[in-house]
C-alpha cells in the first residue's frame, strides 16, 4: 500500500480500552449488528478507492435513528472516531476507516418510510439505495434524478455525504439541488432534523452546509428527496469524433449555444472498447471519442433540440450519427457508460480523478491530460461527464507493484492540479475524501480552509467524526 | 485488487485461478446491490463483496476457517446474481466453489451440522434412497414440529415440511434406452434423468420425451448416468461431485460415439449450471479433461434446444404465465430470453415478477441448511409472483418449483410442460382440476 497519505495517528487512548469499548457497543446494539473479530473487520478496510486500507477498530450496523445516537453517545464521551458508511463505493476512500475509529454502517436502515405524490417527496432510510427510490416511484411515473453511475449499490446517506452527481444532473442538478430535508445525529448523539417537504426552509441553509460535508457535521439517517415527473420520451444519441479535442470542443459549443439536454457523455477509444466488452451496447469502435448525448421530452422536442445539436457536431467534424431504437437499446447504452469504471477492472487497476474545468478548457486539459498520463509511462481512460466539464481519468496501472502504484498516484496529482489550474476544481462529485485531502492548499488559501474547519468545529468540537479526511493534517487547530 | 499470495502458494493451481479471480475484483461494491443475503440481512460481511475478502484472507494467510468465515460463505445461496451484476468479470461461481472445498477440507464443523450435511449427501443423489427418504417422511411428519424446535434436529423438522406429500411411482422416462423419433428425425439428444427430479416430478422428464419425440427428435437415456454432482459440488464435496461428473462424461461420450449427439438436455436448470462446467471442474484431470469439455459445449437447457429447431407459432391461449427465471437460468447460464420467447409463441401472455433477479431461497439444499434466510426470500418472491396476477408460474428448476409451491397456492409447472400442452400434449395434470 503506497503511503503517501497519511492516516491521523490513531489514539493510544481508545486502542488500549479495544475490548472494554467493543462490551459497551454490545449492549447499545441488538444481536448481529456488531462486529468486532478481525476477521470480519478487514472486509471494512476499504471503499472503491482500494490503493488505501485501514482496518477498523470495529464495526456497527445500526438498526434505527437511536441506536445510531446511542452509539455517537457513546463515541463523544470517548473520544472515540467514527467513520460513517452507507454501500462503501466512494472513489475518494470517504468511508475508509482509520484504526481507532468504529465505522457506523447504514446498510440496515434501508426502509422506504414515505412517498408523497402530492408533494413530489420521498423519505427514506439512510441506507436506501439511490436506484431504489426511483424503482419505487416509477410505475407511476416519478424518479429521482441525480444518477451516479453507482447508483444501483450507493446509498442516498453517501449521496449525501459526497453531494454526489451523476450523467443526468446536467439538466437536474446534483444531490443538493434535490435535497429537501434530512433526520441527522450529531458528534454527541443529539438528533436534529434540517428542511422538511418545501423547496426552502426558513433560517439559514444548513442542509446546503450538511450536503456534501463528507460524514464530518453528523451522519444521516433520514432524507426527504425530490421526486421528478418522468418525460414523455428520451433517447440517447451517439456520437462518434475522429479526435477527443473535436469531441471537447463540440461540448463547449452545444452548452455555450444554451443548449441543456438532459445529459452529455465522453468516452475515449479505451474506455469505449472497455464498456462495450462489457454490455454489448454497440458504441461505435472506429472512433477516437464518444459523445452520448441524451434528450428528452415530446417527439417534436426531442427532435427540435437533436437538429440544433447535430448541426454542431457537423462543425467539430462528427464522424458517426447513431440514435438507439428502443428501450432495451437506450438502457444497454447507459448500463455500459455507467458500468465503466468497474468494467476497468477487467483490463486494470484503476484511480479514478474527479476534476472539473470550465467547459472552454476542456480540449486543452484532455490534451495536457494524456501527456501526463505519457510521461509518467501510464495508460488513460477517460469516461466522464461532458456537460458539466466534470472530468473522469481512470489511470490504469497495477495495484501489486508498488512502484507503479506510486507513479499513478503522482500523475493523479499532476492531473488534478492542471485542473485547478485551469480554472477548475479539485472535486466535481466524489468527494475530497482522503485521496484529494492533501491537495486543498493547491485549491484554497489557509485562510478559506480555517474557516470551513470553524464551521466543521461547530458541529463536532471534538473532531471525531471521520476526521481523517478532506482537511489537510498540518494547519488543523490545536487540540 | 492487491493480493499477496506467495510463489509457494501459487504453485497450486486452484490457489492461482482464485488469486487471477480476485485480481479482477475492483471492489466497486456493484454486486452488493443484487445478492439476495445482503438485501435481506443488511451485512457486507453477507454480501459478494465481503465474501470475497473473507475469501481473499482466508486464503492469503493460510489461516484454517473458522465459524465467522464458514457462516459467511455457507449463506451464500451462489444464485450467481453477483456475476450478472459485476461489470469487472470477476469469476464469483469458481472463487466460492474453491472456498468450500477449502472449508470442507480444512474444518471441522459442529456434529449436528456434520450429521444433516452427510444425510443430505448420502440421500438426495441416489434416486432409489431419497424415494425411500420420502416414503419415511410421510410417517415422520407429523414429528415435524416438534424437530423444528429442537435446534440440533430442526433442518430435519425443515426437511420433512418440505416432503412432498404424494410420491408418484418410477417413471418410465427414467429407464434407459432410446426413445424413436415421431416424426421425420431431425435431431438425437441424450437427456438428463437426474437425482430428485425424477422422484418429486417425473412429469417434467415424460413431458419433454413427449414433446421431443413428436418434434422429430430421437431422445436417449443412457444407462449409467445419474447426480451431476451440483448437490454435494455445493457442500464443498469436491471428490464426491467429480466422482458423479466423470460418470456422467462417460455416460454421455459413449452415446455420442454411438449414434451422435446434437445436445445434452437438461431440464433443471440447477444441473445445467453445473455440467456446463464440467469442463472447467474436471480440467486438472488429464484423463477426463478433454472428454469433460466436450460434455460442457454438448449440455443445453431444454429451452435452448427447443429455440434450435424453430417451432411455429401457435394461437393465442387464454391463460398468463408469471414466468419465475430460476437463478440458474438467468445468473448461472444467462439464459433469459428463450423460455419466455417459447411461452409466448406457444400462445400464453408472459408476465415478468418485479425483482425477478433475487433468489427464492431454494438454491439446491440451501432452504434445509438456511431455513431462516431461506424462507424469508420465499416470502419475498411469493409476493412478487402473486402480484402479477397471472393464472399459473412456470419456471425451469425443479428447485424452485419445491419452494415455491410451499408458498402460494398458484399452480406451479415446468415451462416445458407448457410447452407440450401448447405442442399437442395433453394439459398437465396439475391444471385439469
Amino acid at each position: 500500500m503506497p503511503e503517501t497519505i497519511a492516516f491521523l495517528e490513531p489514539k493510544q487512548s481508545v486502542l488500549s480500552r479495544r475490548a472494554a469499548i467493543i462490551e459497551d457497543l454490545a449492549d447499545l446494539l441488538p444481536r448481529d449488528c456488531l462486529i468486532s473479530e478481525r476477521r470480519g473487520l478487514v472486509p471494512f478496510e476499504t471503499d472503491a478507492f482500494i490503493a488505501y486500507r485501514q482496518v477498523p477498530l470495529a464495526v456497527v450496523l445500526p438498526e434505527t435513528t437511536a441506536e445510531v445516537a446511542a452509539v455517537l453517545r457513546y463515541c463523544s464521551r470517548y473520544g472515540i472516531p467514527v467513520v460513517p458508511r452507507g454501500a462503501g463505493t466512494s472513489l475518494s476512500g470517504g468511508a475508509i476507516p482509520q484504526a481507532d475509529a468504529v465505522v457506523i454502517g447504514l446498510s440496515k436502515m434501508s426502509r422506504i418510510l414515505d412517498i408523497d405524490f402530492a408533494n413530489r417527496t420521498a423519505t427514506v432510510q439512510a441506507g436506501v439505495t439511490n436506484l431504489n427510490i426511483s424503482e419505487a416511484v416509477s410505475a407511476d411515473g416519478f424518479f429521482y434524478a441525480p444518477d451516479p453511475s453507482s447508483q444501483l449499490a450507493c446509498t442516498i446517506g453517501g449521496n449525501i455525504g459526497m453531494n454526489s452527481g451523476g450523467a443526468h444532473c446536467l439538466k437536474y442538478g446534483v444531490t443538493t439541488n434535490n435535497l429537501l430535508g434530512v433526520k441527522m445525529v450529531l458528534f454527541d448523539g443529539t438528533v436534529i432534523e434540517l428542511g422538511g417537504k418545501a423547496l426552502d426552509a426558513p433560517g439559514y441553509d444548513l442542509l446546503g452546509l450538511v450536503c456534501g460535508s463528507e460524514g464530518q457535521l453528523g451522519i444521516v439517517t433520514e432524507a426527504t428527496v425530490r421526486l421528478i415527473a418522468k418525460p414523455e420520451g428520451a433517447r440517447p444519441v451517439l456520437f462518434g469524433f475522429p479526435s477527443s479535442e473535436e469531441a471537447g470542443s463540440c461540448v463547449a459549443e452545444v452548452i455555450g449555444s444554451g443548449i441543456i439536454p438532459v445529459a452529455i457523455e465522453f468516452m475515449d477509444k479505451p474506455a469505449i472498447s472497455i464498456c462495450e466488452a462489457f454490455a454489448h451496447a454497440g458504441y461505435p469502435m472506429d472512433v477516437e471519442a464518444l459523445l452520448i448525448v441524451e434528450v428528452e421530452g415530446s417527439e417534436a422536442e426531442m427532435e427540435a433540440m437533436l437538429s440544433n445539436i447535430i448541426e454542431i457536431a457537423r462543425r467539430h467534424g462528427v464522424s458517426t450519427i447513431k440514435e438507439s431504437q428502443s428501450a432495451t437499446e437506450a438502457a444497454l447504452i447507459w448500463k455500459g457508460r455507467k458500468s465503466a469504471f468497474g468494467a476497468t477492472g477487467r483490463i486494470a487497476d484503476y484511480i479514478c480523478m474527479d476534476g472539473t474545468v470550465p467547459l472552454g478548457q476542456l480540449s486543452h486539459v484532455l490534451k495536457k491530460t494524456s501527456e501526463i498520463i505519457d510521461g509518467y509511462g501510464l495508460r488513460v481512460a477517460n469516461v466522464f461527464h461532458a456537460g458539466d466539464g466534470n472530468m473522469h481519468p481512470l489511470i490504469l496501472y497495477n495495484i501489486n507493484d508498488p512502484e507503479d502504484a506510486a507513479r499513478a498516484e503522482a500523475a493523479g496529482n499532476d492531473i488534478l492540479k492542471l485542473c485547478v489550474d485551469a480554472g477548475g476544481c479539485l472535486t466535481g462529485e466524489h468527494g475530497v475524501g482522503i485521496e484529494k485531502r492533501d491537495l486543498m492548499l493547491h485549491q484554497f488559501s489557509q485562510a478559506d480552509l480555517d474557516q470551513q474547519m470553524a464551521a466543521r468545529a461547530a458541529f463536532d468540537p471534538q473532531w471525531i467524526m471521520n476526521p481523517s479526511k478532506v482537511f489537510p493534517l498540518e494547519g488543523r487547530p490545536a487540540a | 485488487m492487491q493480493t499477496n499470495f506467495t510463489a509457494a502458494q501459487l504453485a497450486d493451481p486452484h490457489v492461482a485461478e482464485s488469486e487471477s479471480i480476485l485480481r479482477k475484483c475492483v471492489h466497486c461494491g456493484f454486486c452488493t446491490a443484487t445478492c439476495p443475503t445482503y438485501v435481506t440481512l443488511g451485512n457486507e460481511l453477507d454480501s459478494p463483496r465481503g465474501r470475497i475478502y473473507l475469501i481473499k484472507d482466508m486464503l492469503e494467510n493460510g489461516r484454517p476457517a473458522d465459524e465467522e468465515v464458514v457462516t459467511h460463505i455457507d449463506r451464500c445461496l451462489s444464485c450467481l446474481a453477483c456475476m450478472t451484476t459485476c461489470p469487472s468479470g470477476v469469476n464469483y461461481m469458481h472463487l466460492v466453489d474453491h472456498a468450500r472445498v477449502h472449508i470442507e477440507n480444512i474444518y471441522k464443523r459442529p456434529l449436528k451440522d456434520r450429521l444433516v450435511r452427510a444425510t443430505l449427501a448420502a440421500v438426495l443423489p441416489y434416486p432409489s434412497r431419497f424415494r425411500l427418504a420420502l416414503k419415511a417422511a410421510r410417517l415422520g411428519r407429523p414429528f415435524a414440529a416438534l424437530l423444528r424446535r429442537v435446534p440440533p434436529l430442526k433442518a430435519f423438522g425443515v426437511m420433512l415440511d418440505l416432503a412432498p406429500r404424494r410420491i408418484a411411482p418410477p417413471s418410465n422416462a427414467a429407464q434407459p434406452g432410446t426413445r424413436a423419433a415421431g416424426a421425420e428425425k431431425r435431431g438425437r439428444v441424450a437427456i438428463l434423468t437426474g437425482c430428485a427430479q425424477p422422484v418429486l416430478k417425473p412429469e417434467i422428464n415424460e413431458a419433454t420425451i413427449r414433446l421431443l419425440t413428436r418434434l422429430g427428435v430421437e431422445v436417449v437415456v443412457p444407462e449409467g448416468e445419474g447426480c451431476c454432482g451440483a448437490l454435494v459440488h455445493h457442500m464443498g464435496r469436491e471428490e464426491q461431485a467429480l466422482v458423479s461428473a466423470r460418470r456422467n462424461v462417460d455416460a454421455w461420450i459413449k452415446a455420442a460415439d454411438e449414434g451422435g449427439l446434437d445436445a445434452i438436455v437438461i431440464t433443471a436448470s440447477g444441473c445445467g449450471t453445473t455440467i456446463k462446467d464440467y469442463g472447467h471442474m474436471l480440467r486438472l484431470d488429464p484423463a477426463y479433461a478433454e472428454k469433460a469439455a466436450r460434455v460442457s459445449a454438448l449440455a443445453k437447457d431444454i429451452t435452448e434446444y427447443l429455440t434450435s429447431l424453430d417451432l411455429p407459432r401457435q394461437e393465442a391461449k387464454n391463460m398468463t404465465v408469471a414466468y419465475h427465471s430460476a437463478c440458474s437460468m438467468q445468473h448461472g447460464q444467462k439464459i433469459t430470453v428463450a423460455p419466455k420467447l417459447l411461452l409466448k409463441n406457444a400462445g400464453f401472455t408472459v408476465r415478468d415478477p418485479a425483482e425477478g433477479h433475487l433468489c427464492c431461497g431454494s438454491a439446491g439444499t440451501y432452504n434445509i441448511l438456511q431455513p431462516e434466510i431461506s424462507a424469508t426470500l420465499k416470502a419475498r418472491k411469493v409476493k412478487n409472483i402473486e402480484a402479477t396476477k397471472a393464472d399459473i408460474v412456470a419456471t425451469g428448476n425443479i428447485g424452485c418449483i419445491t419452494q415455491i409451491a410451499t408458498g402460494t397456492r398458484m399452480p406451479i409447472l415446468h415451462t416445458v410442460e407448457l410447452l407440450d400442452w401448447a405442442y399437442g400434449g395433453e394439459k398437465p395434470a396439475l391444471l385439469q382440476k
